[in-house]
Formats: structure tokens, sequence, C-alpha cells
């Protein structure tokens, strides 16, 4: 490295003063380093901490969409979204789709994972078959299975029907509807997680696999001994990536029925989908703000929760 | 001295880099409508189909050389409704001449300061009179060029008709259904009685059409709320949903289910604004029997519809009124029903034989053109009040009836819910 052997590292104090065009030599030397990483800090700014800060400012106004900015009144969104009944109804509604889809999707991405890990023939073409769902748009997803789901003349209703079990109330029933969404989620993201999960299981060293064969463990053994503290940081980024993306589900509860409310009594209305109708059907911008900001929160709160449990989980493995 | 040469270089990139991307963050949206030699460019905004076609936008700029038009069409009316009101707020970035829904002129008419005044007496008388007076604010500005509207006839089922012995031609079934509300539910019932299936098909549609005949329904003139005390508003919700229990198919509009049932013969009848038989004929193309009665219970009644509007904020609003005035006269409206079936409002346009003599071949060869103007203009001439709370109202009814709909909860039960959701936008 030329730069360093040429830096003026340590002068004397005796020295006779710089000139100008040293001062700037020595300046650039020591400005460049934060002007080489000053596009992503700039970036963030602009695009992430500005928006966090300014959503901020506004869930402390009474502010709506088309008259804009009506004055400070506190912490008056805050109380008013948490006295609301919808409020805490969304919030039920997101943690139960959050846990129908999360859990049962990581478990399914891990077995597809390991099932892609081992030696079978045309490797690409399952790959990527996995990967298919993913590229599949939201809208086009929802739209299918809104045919699947349909609670009179849906395909799995008719399925049921021919074995004399009574239809599920797809639209109803809380419970069936956040089961329905969870589908489609799942259906999108499996996938794409597994393959996540395969990159990192393909970075294991096979030494450890025939270490433990040789040790006498079977399958399930390995698996459990050797693959899951291998990938035990990309399972945790996986986990976290997925509770964060659990708890914004918006695309598939709006277009899960044609009004886009989240049902008769709210019955899948998610937080994204209560903050969206806030700020975009009742133009009030101030509580759509104070509702994000407590969905922040709760983000932060179940990511907290997750990481911990997680490491313990895939810590137990390895000792 | 090789280092500091690459430094300084480096850091002049580096500076660049960085300010380039703040730059590029702002650099977006200058409009270039500039005037040099007296031309100008209009942009037109609008949704779905208007059934304004470059051909006949075409027109317009043979007769006036000196201007360009620019036509910018947004998928749904939704996404051009968030767009409109974000950019009104905002004060720029919307079209000279922007495309309104009926749906949310209420909510717009409350900015109606910031639309500009395009009362004219050259339009005077042009449009049906309560299609004027909705988009007239109090200051008796008018903000809004009528295009299209959404009459209200009965759609029926011919076959199913024949099958419980009620009367298929089109005229007889006017004439047996003639009347208000209790005659179409009476006939209801005595179809459902020979047949056991549904009558109409939700209980949320049958109170829409209903509730649209009051002048103050949820609200008064100023606006205060009056949804939880008016009688009518109590008297329509019960009803309505007692006549359901047998007459409706419970099937919520667009869902799933209700596009399904336009084929198999879920329900008889349905209201049907002009662009419903679209609808119909799209989705339920194989399916022969529908037809369509001159008749809606309890006079008449209009569902959609829109209108031209031109922003104050725009740079030439007088050339935009004018073109905003020349896409909604009579000549040009009729060839955008021709185009896309969106139905007149303006009256000259009902002596047009293009209009009087529409015939649509899937519902019968019914005279759709001659059923339709007779059904504009049993509309009421004074316009229901719609203020800026109609439609948070109106979203909990329409919850509160399909709540019942679907056994969820008891007529009783569910109106309590809805008269707290009310008393909580108080």
């Amino acid at each position: 490295m030329t730069t360093t052997s040429a830096a003026p590292s340590r002068r004397p104090r005796s020295r006779a003063p710089l000139t100008g065009r040293q001062r700037f030599a020595n300046f650039s030397y020591r400005a460049t380093p934060y002007v080489y990483i000053s596009p992503f800090f700039i970036l963030f700014a602009v695009v992430g901490l500005f928006p966090l800060v300014y959503t901020a400012y506004v869930s402390l106004h009474e502010w709506s969409l088309v008259g804009g900015d009506a004055g400070w009144n506190g912490l008056d969104n805050y109380a008013s979204v948490l006295g609301d009944r919808k409020f805490w109804i969304a919030l039920r509604n997101s943690v139960s789709i959050f846990l129908l889809s999360s859990v049962p999707q990581i478990i399914f991405a891990l077995l597809i994972a390991s099932a892609l890990d081992t030696n079978l023939r045309a490797k690409t073409f399952w790959r990527m078959g996995v990967l298919l769902p993913y590229v599949v748009a939201p809208v086009a997803v929802a739209l299918i299975f809104g045919q699947l789901f349909a609670d009179q003349f849906g395909a799995i209703n008719n399925l049921l029907g021919t074995f004399g079990i009574p239809p599920v109330r797809w639209h109803v029933d809380p419970l069936s509807s956040h089961v329905a969404i969870a589908t489609m989620v799942n259906f999108r993201w499996t996938g794409y997680n597994s393959l996540v999960l395969l990159a990192a299981m393909q970075a294991i060293p096979r030494d450890y696999y025939e270490a433990a064969v040789i040790d006498g463990a079977g399958r399930i053994r390995q698996f459990l001994s050797v693959t899951i503290p291998g990938i035990r940081p990309t399972l945790i980024f996986v986990i976290i990536t997925s509770t964060i993306g659990g708890l914004q589900i918006f695309d598939e509860p709006r277009l899960y029925d044609q009004f886009g409310q989240g049902g008769s009594d709210s019955q899948w209305l998610t937080l994204t989908l209560y903050l969206y109708n806030l700020g975009w059907d009742r133009f009030d911008f101030g509580k759509a703000s104070a509702v994000a900001w407590l969905l922040f929160l709760v983000i932060a709160i179940f990511g907290l929760i997750n990481l911990l449990l997680s490491r313990r989980i895939s810590t137990e493995g390895t000792r | 001295m090789r280092t500091t040469l690459r430094a300084r270089t480096a850091l002049g990139i580096a500076t660049i880099t960085g300010v380039a991307l703040i730059a590029s963050g702002c650099a977006s949206g200058g409009d270039n409508t500039g005037d040099e030699g007296g031309e100008i460019t209009l942009t037109i905004a609008s949704f779905n189909d208007f059934g304004y076609t470059d051909e006949l936008l075409a027109e317009y700029t043979a007769e006036n050389p000196n201007v360009k038009i620019v036509h910018n069409r947004a998928a749904t009316s939704n996404d051009a409704r968030a767009n409109f009101f974000q950019k009104l707020g905002a004060g720029s970035g919307l079209a000279d001449v922007e495309a309104i829904e009926v749906d949310w002129l209420p909510e717009m008419m409350q900015y109606s300061n910031k639309l500009y005044d395009l009362s004219d007496p050259a339009v005077d008388g042009r449009w049906l009179d309560w299609k004027a007076a909705a988009a007239t604010d109090a200051d008796g500005r008018l903000v809004g060029y009528g295009t299209d509207i959404g009459p209200e006839a009965i759609c029926y089922r011919s076959d199913l008709f024949a099958e419980a012995g009620l009367p298929t031609d089109r005229a007889e079934v006017a004439a047996y259904l003639e009347g208000d509300w209790d005659r179409y539910f009476e006939v209801g019932h005595e179809y459902v009685a020979k047949t056991g299936k549904a009558w109409y098909d939700s209980a949320g549609a049958t109170y829409q059409g209903m509730s649209n005949q009051f002048s103050n329904f949820y609200e008064k003139n100023d606006g205060t709320i009056i949804a939880t005390e008016n009688a009518d508003v109590e008297k329509t919700f019960r009803t309505v949903l007692e006549e359901s229990a047998d007459l409706s198919a419970k099937l919520g509009q667009w869902s799933d289910d209700w596009f399904g049932a336009l084929s198999t013969g879920g329900y008889a009848t349905m209201l049907c604004p002009g662009w419903m038989l679209g609808v119909i004929s799209g989705n339920a193309a194989d399916t022969t029997g529908w037809d369509i009665a001159d008749v809606f219970p309890g006079g008449g009644g209009n569902w959609g519809g829109s209108y031209l509007t031109v922003p104050a904020q725009g740079k030439h609003t007088e050339e935009a009124k004018k073109f905003a005035a020349w896409l909604t006269a009579p000549e040009q409206q009729i060839k955008a029903f021709q185009n896309a079936g969106t139905f007149p409002s303006q009256v000259a346009a009902y002596d047009d034989s293009a209009l009087t003599g529409a015939v649509n071949e899937y519902f019968n060869n019914a005279p759709v053109g001659e059923i339709l103007i007779n059904r504009a203009n049993a509309v009421d001439p004074t316009p229901p009040f719609k203020g800026p709370n109609y439609f948070k109202i109106n979203d909990a009814a329409q919850q509160a009836l399909t709540r019942v709909e679907e056994g969820q909860q008891s007529i009783d039960e569910s109106w309590a819910q809805f008269v707290s959701e009310v008393e909580a936008l108080g």
C-alpha cells in the first residue's frame, strides 16, 4: 500500500508550518475513507432515517392527506389508535397470521433444503422449481387462491364437499381466513427461504458428515447435530426476516376479498392493512403514522424474542 | 507525489458520487409544458376506460392546432383517487384536466376551492339537473363537467322467471314490478316460494339502492352526522335484513362467488346501472336468459358516473376548461358511449339516434338506450347529500349488513356495533 507509506503520520512539532498543498493532502487523506462510504449513509439517510424520523414527526400532529399539517396534537393519535378496537383486532390477526405462516414456512423450508442438499439428479431443475412460486406476483397469487378459497364455489370447498365435509367459511371465521392467507404467504416464501438455507447447507464441510457417519449417526441425527448448528447464523437471519415480513403482511389480506377492508368484522385486518386504510381511505396521516410506529415497536419486540429463542435452540444442538 | 494526486482524485470522485446521489433524488418531476410560439400542452388524466380514444382527442387538436394533448390513464379509480388527493394537497403535479369518479366527489367537494370554477353560460342546462347539482359547491361554483352516469334498472333472468311462473317479457316484468320496494320484496317472496332460490344477490346492494333515494340519509346538509338518530337509516337497515333472510343469495358484490352466481343462477334479479350490463355479459358470456326491465323500485336511482375537473393549480386553466367543455359536449360523449359504453349525462344526447337506437344483443336484444334514458329521467332531481363522512359511515353500514348475512351477529347486535362505530367517528 503506497498510500500508507507516504502518509504524514507523526510530525515533530518543531517543523515549519505546512504548505497549503500539504494541508490539503493531509485533509484528503483523512476525509477520503468517509467519502468512500458516504453513498451508503447518504442513501440510508434519505430513504431510511428521514422517513423514520419524519413519520414520528407526523404522528404527533393532526395531519390529513390533502390539508397537510393541521397542528401539534401530542400523543392524541397514539391514544386514539390504542383506544380503537380495530387496532387490537389487527394486532391479534397479524400475530396469528405471522405464526401460521412463519412457523410452517421455516420447518418446510428446512426440510426442502435438506432434501435438495442430497445428491439429486437434475439439481438445478429442482432448485429452480422451488423458486418458481416466488416469481409469481403476489397479486396473481391472491387471484388464484381467491378462486380456491371462495366460500361457495371455491375449489377447496367443492373438494371437501365430495368427501361429505361441510364447507369451510373462509371469509367469515377469523381462523379459517388466517389459514387461507397464511397459505398464500407460505406458497410464495417457502421456496425462497429453502434456497437461502440450501446455500448455507452447502457451505458445511462434507468432512463433518463423514465423521458423523463413522460415529454411527443416522440421517436424522446428522440433520440435528451437523446441519442445524452449521447453518445457525443463516437460520437466525431467515427467522428474523420472516418475522418482519410476517408482521407486515399486506398484499394477501388486502386482496383476499373485493373490498380490501379486512372483512365485515375485521376478521383478517392486519396492522399494515389498518395503517393503509387510515392513510389512504380516511386520509388521516397522523393516525396512520402512529400505527406505523406502533408496528415498528411490535416488530422489534417479536424480533428480539425470536432472536433469543432461535439462539438457544441452535446452540443446544451444538453442545 | 503520486499518492496525494490519487487520493485527491478519489476524494473528488467519491464526492461527485455522493452529490449525484442526492441530486438524482431531487431531480424528478420537472414537467415541460412550455408555451413556445403560443403552443401549449394539455394533460388529461383518466382511469379505466372513458372512451377517450386517440382518434377522439385528435379531433380536438385538429380544430385547435396550437394545442397538444397528453392522455394519462390510471388502471383503477382507486389509484386515481390516491394520486388526485395527494397532489391536490401538495399543490402541484396534477394534470390540467382530471377525471374524478362520483364515489369520491363528496370528499373532493370539501376542497372545491382548489378547483377551477367551470361555470359558464355556454354549458348551462347541458346535463341532467342532479348531475350538475352534485358538482356545484355552496358558493354556486360548478367544479366538474359531467361525463357519464349509471341510471339503474332491474336486470333479471327470464329463464328463472319462467320457472317460477312469473312474467318473462320485459314490458310485462316492468309492469309487474312497478311500485315501491315492498312490491319488489313481495314479488321476491313469490319467486322464492316457487323455486326455493334467492331473489337478489345481497342485502348490501339492495340497501345501497334504497339508501340512495333519501336526500339526507347519514348527514345533514351542514355535515352533522345523523346516521344513528335518523329513523330512516335504522328502518332501511332492518327491513333489508329481515327481507334478506330468504330473498338474498348473501353474495357480496364483486366477490368470486358473486361472479360465479351470475352464470349459475344464484339470484334472479339485480339492481342494474347501465355499466353493469357489460359486467354481466362479460362474466357470464355463455348464460342465456339475462334481460333488463325498464323499472326501478321506489322511482329512480343512479349508481356511479364521472366528471372532468380542472385543478386550479394548473398552468393553462382556461384552455383546460375549454377542452373539458368540448369533451363533455353531447356529440363527443355519444362517441365515448360508442367506444366504451359510458352512458351520457347530457340531456341533448338522449335525442341522438346513436343512443335511442342502441340495442344489446346479449340481453335478448333489449333496447338498452331507450330503457336507460327512461331510467335517467326517473332519477330524483335533488341528489342525495353525501358529505365528507359518507364513506366511513357507509362502509360501516355495509360491514354491519355483511355480518348479519354471514350469520356472525343478529340484526340487533350488528346494529349496535354500527352505532358504536359511527359514534367513534364523531
